[in-house]
């Protein structure tokens, strides 16, 4: 007997695309000089023009945030509050549009966008949207007070909710913003423009500029604005700390990980071979707190292997808009030609590769999901974070031999542990250096829950009253 | 009887609980403001910077993993150790000090600044921390950490208090550090490294550097095995940007120079936030 799933696609028709999209500046939608294409990675099928913000179309933006600066840090804390409720609302009135959009700008699996993503999306501005006036009691010290205009650039792995991490606590915190997606995943934050304009948020409070490295830079730069919040690759991260040296910016940044998932021997095996998929196959390991490393005790390692291996031949690869889909497609050519490279690596100095068995579609970016074993420290697959779907193994034997390894890496975002036994969480945590760890869980969020990472993870954090710091200033005592 | 003649101290550096001269041979002469000679100190090299971040590293492990409350008593026995040579830290500040009772003031201060920051090992993490009400069925709680090993450029004046300010809030929360002292009045710098040799404080935890800060601080900065630089005693605001721009290569967390902070904001400044997760369910 066969368990075939049936194909069963969301439907597109709930998101109206228009052929091409301006900036949101100071409340509207202004045309720019030059325009690039966006694209759905799963079929490659252009989806509408987006314009590309020049360095004077970012000044355009700041001087209309510093206006809005003005009112918007003067309002009081409970109108503020009113206006993020009601984005929050609208948003969960669209949620499935907002869904769908994600989906198909960004190849995610419907199901991670419509169950993940916008919720949680709507819940931090909820939760910051509470903050606006109660920032004195934030514990953050006397009098807390915005600090300006905020620049924010944003990745393209969860476009969406990386938009509401950086929007929702400046806003509450009375500052205004200039926020620049994604190149490859504008969509999501045009749509959000035209919900900022639905819910009457006076304009200038946030404004989107579209673009690509150039727009960032601008952005960075511009000297009027007073904070920087960024969250991508540490390589970017590194320019923006040597960018504003010298300077007042205050600056947070939220960068790459190379996280350690790992397996005890006394582990609850079921649970911690789902704790492994999720770690590095959710939204196709475009994550990064993913678990990229699974440090799985020698003893139990063939078992674990093994069960790893028969899950992931039933992991469901393809179309994202099917709600059966469990990975979709790569986020753009650019990031295949990436993990490609770094699989091949992988194999060239020695490690093993191992795909599982799947169908790709021919049109679009795809990449299997994969395990290499046989690894050592000093690959680049153990080293370098992939941000794909690719699953470095290692072992170890004793819990110190765990804790060395996993903190063997520049990065600290992220760590798992999978044992049933509790002592050994709460040393293994404290002995993690990662900003967060997931014991007995993997990849979760919450807009109460802070998140960011040590060493040359970044710093500062994003979630709950820890994630109002990086947007207020206190008197000194 | 025969008039004692004094007996001088050599003004060494402080690296990992012992009291080196520079590894480079060189000092360098510690005058009054009157031109008065007073010393010559160590002046400090690479090399001593990189043996300073060597010996703060290994001990920083053990000395993060105290209790807080053992933290706070030895914070607390400096305090102890400093009252006892507070006239020759009173005789080493006043040659910069507006008068002599502006010296006694600092001393007494610095003594004081111990204490209050001994007082906040316990509580950093009941402050700064939070348990956190996930929508989801799991325990879900924020710890603060030490950061690990923090570089410190002491400001030039006051000498003495702005030492203690600057390396009690890197400390109490299980930081070790490598600090360069006033340059041109390092003497009480140096008399605070044989009060922590003497105050259960394990060797390494302080470092105190004596010489040149446009000279050694570079070195520091660029350090991958530092993970944060405090600026703000930095008078030269090129020199602050460069170190700035320098620290970012492995992303120290940085203090900028000119920042005023009160001291829990010192603390926290390098610290870091660990969030843990664990499911709920029988």
């Amino acid at each position: 007997m066969s368990f075939e799933y049936a194909p069963a696609p969301e439907s597109t028709s709930i998101v109206k695309l228009k052929p091409a999209y301006g900036l949101f500046i100071n409340g509207v939608f202004v045309d720019g000089e030059k325009t690039f294409s966006t694209i759905n990675p799963a079929t490659e099928a252009h989806l509408a023009d987006v314009t590309e913000a020049s360095a004077a179309d970012v000044d355009r933006a700041v001087r209309a945030a510093r206006v809005a600066f003005g009112s918007w840090s003067k309002m009081r804390g409970a109108d503020r509050a009113k206006y993020l409720y009601r984005i929050a609302r609208i948003i969960q009135e669209r949620s499935r549009e907002l869904a769908v959009l994600e989906s198909m700008n960004n190849g995610k699996p419907i199901r991670e966008s419509r169950d993940v993503d916008v919720p949680l999306v709507a819940a931090h501005f909820f939760h910051y949207a509470g903050w606006a006036d109660k920032l004195d009691y934030a514990g953050l010290g006397a009098n807390p007070q915005p600090l300006g205009v905020a620049g924010q650039i944003i990745p393209w792995n969860f476009p969406l909710m990386m938009l509401a991490w950086k929007i929702a606590p400046a806003l509450a915190a009375g500052n205004t913003v200039v926020l620049k997606p994604a190149e490859t995943t504008p969509l999501t934050a045009l749509l959000f423009a035209e919900i900022c304009q639905q819910a009457d948020l006076p304009a200038g409070v946030v404004n989107i500029v579209t673009g690509a490295g150039e727009t960032g830079r601008a952005l960075v730069n511009h000297p009027d604005i007073n904070k920087v919040a960024f969250t991508g690759s540490t390589e970017v991260g590194r320019y923006i700390a040597q960018a504003v040296a010298g300077t007042n910016k205050k600056v947070t940044l939220e960068l790459g990980g190379k996280a350690a998932n790992i397996v005890f021997d006394d582990a609850a095996i079921d649970q911690a071979i789902e704790g492994i998929v999720n770690g590095i196959f959710f939204n196709q390991g475009h994550v990064c707190c993913a678990g990229s490393r699974l440090l799985v005790q020698e003893s139990i390692a063939e078992t674990v292997l093994g069960l790893l291996y028969e899950r992931m031949k039933n992991l469901r690869i393809g179309d994202p808009m099917d709600k059966n889909t469990d990975v979709g497609a790569i986020n753009s050519a650019a990031q295949l030609a990436k993990i490609r490279e770094l699989s091949d690596a992988g194999e060239a100095e020695g490690a093993d590769r191992w795909s599982a068995p799947c169908t790709l579609p021919e049109k679009g970016f795809w990449f299997p999901p994969t395990v290499f074993t046989n690894v050592s420290q000093v690959h680049r697959i153990a080293r370098e974070e992939v941000f794909g779907p690719v699953l470095s193994v290692l072992t170890f034997r004793t819990p110190d031999e765990a804790v060395e390894k996993a903190n063997n890496s520049p990065y600290g975002l992220s760590a798992g542990i999978w044992t049933e036994k509790g002592s050994r969480i709460l040393e293994m945590s404290s002995r993690l250096r990662a900003g967060v760890i997931w014991a007995n869980t993997f990849n979760k969020f919450d807009a109460t829950s802070p998140f960011g990472g040590y060493k040359e993870s970044g710093y500062g954090r994003e979630g709950g009253r820890q994630g109002l710091e990086p947007y207020l200033k206190v008197a000194s005592k | 009887m025969s008039e004692h003649i004094e007996v001088r101290r050599t003004a060494k550096l402080f690296i990992g609980g012992a009291f080196p001269r520079s590894e480079s041979g060189r000092t360098y002469e510690v005058t009054s403001p009157e031109g008065k000679f007073i010393a010559n100190a160590a002046q400090g090299s690479r090399k001593d910077a990189r043996d300073a971040v060597t010996a703060a590293r290994a001990i920083q492990p053990k000395w993060a993993g105290a209790t807080a409350y053992n933290r706070g008593q030895i914070l607390y026995r400096i305090a102890e150790m400093m009252e006892g040579r507070r006239a020759q830290f009173i005789d080493e500040v006043a040659p910069w000090a507006k008068s002599a009772k502006k010296a006694e003031a600092e001393v007494d201060e610095a003594i004081d600044r111990w204490i209050w920051f001994a007082g906040w090992s316990d509580k950093i993490a009941m402050v700064v921390g939070s348990s956190n009400p996930v929508a989801g069925p799991f325990f879900n709680f924020s710890v603060p950490e030490s950061t690990g090993v923090v570089a410190a450029i002491a400001p030039g004046r006051p000498s003495l208090l702005g030492l203690v300010d600057t390396i009690a809030p890197i400390i109490v929360s299980g930081n070790t550090t490598v600090v360069i002292a006033s340059q041109d009045a390092p003497m009480a710098a140096v008399t605070l490294g044989e009060v922590l040799a003497t105050s259960d404080l394990p060797g390494g935890v302080i470092n105190i550097l004596t010489g040149s800060y446009a000279e050694i601080a570079p070195w520091l900065a660029s350090h991958m095995d530092v993970n944060a630089i405090d600026l703000s005693g930095v008078d030269d605001k090129k020199i602050a940007a460069e170190l700035e721009k320098a620290s970012a290569e492995n992303l120290k967390r940085c203090l900028r120079p000119g920042t005023e902070l009160d001291g829990l904001a010192r603390i926290k400044n390098w610290l870091e936030l660990k969030t843990v997760w664990h499911p709920r369910g029988f």
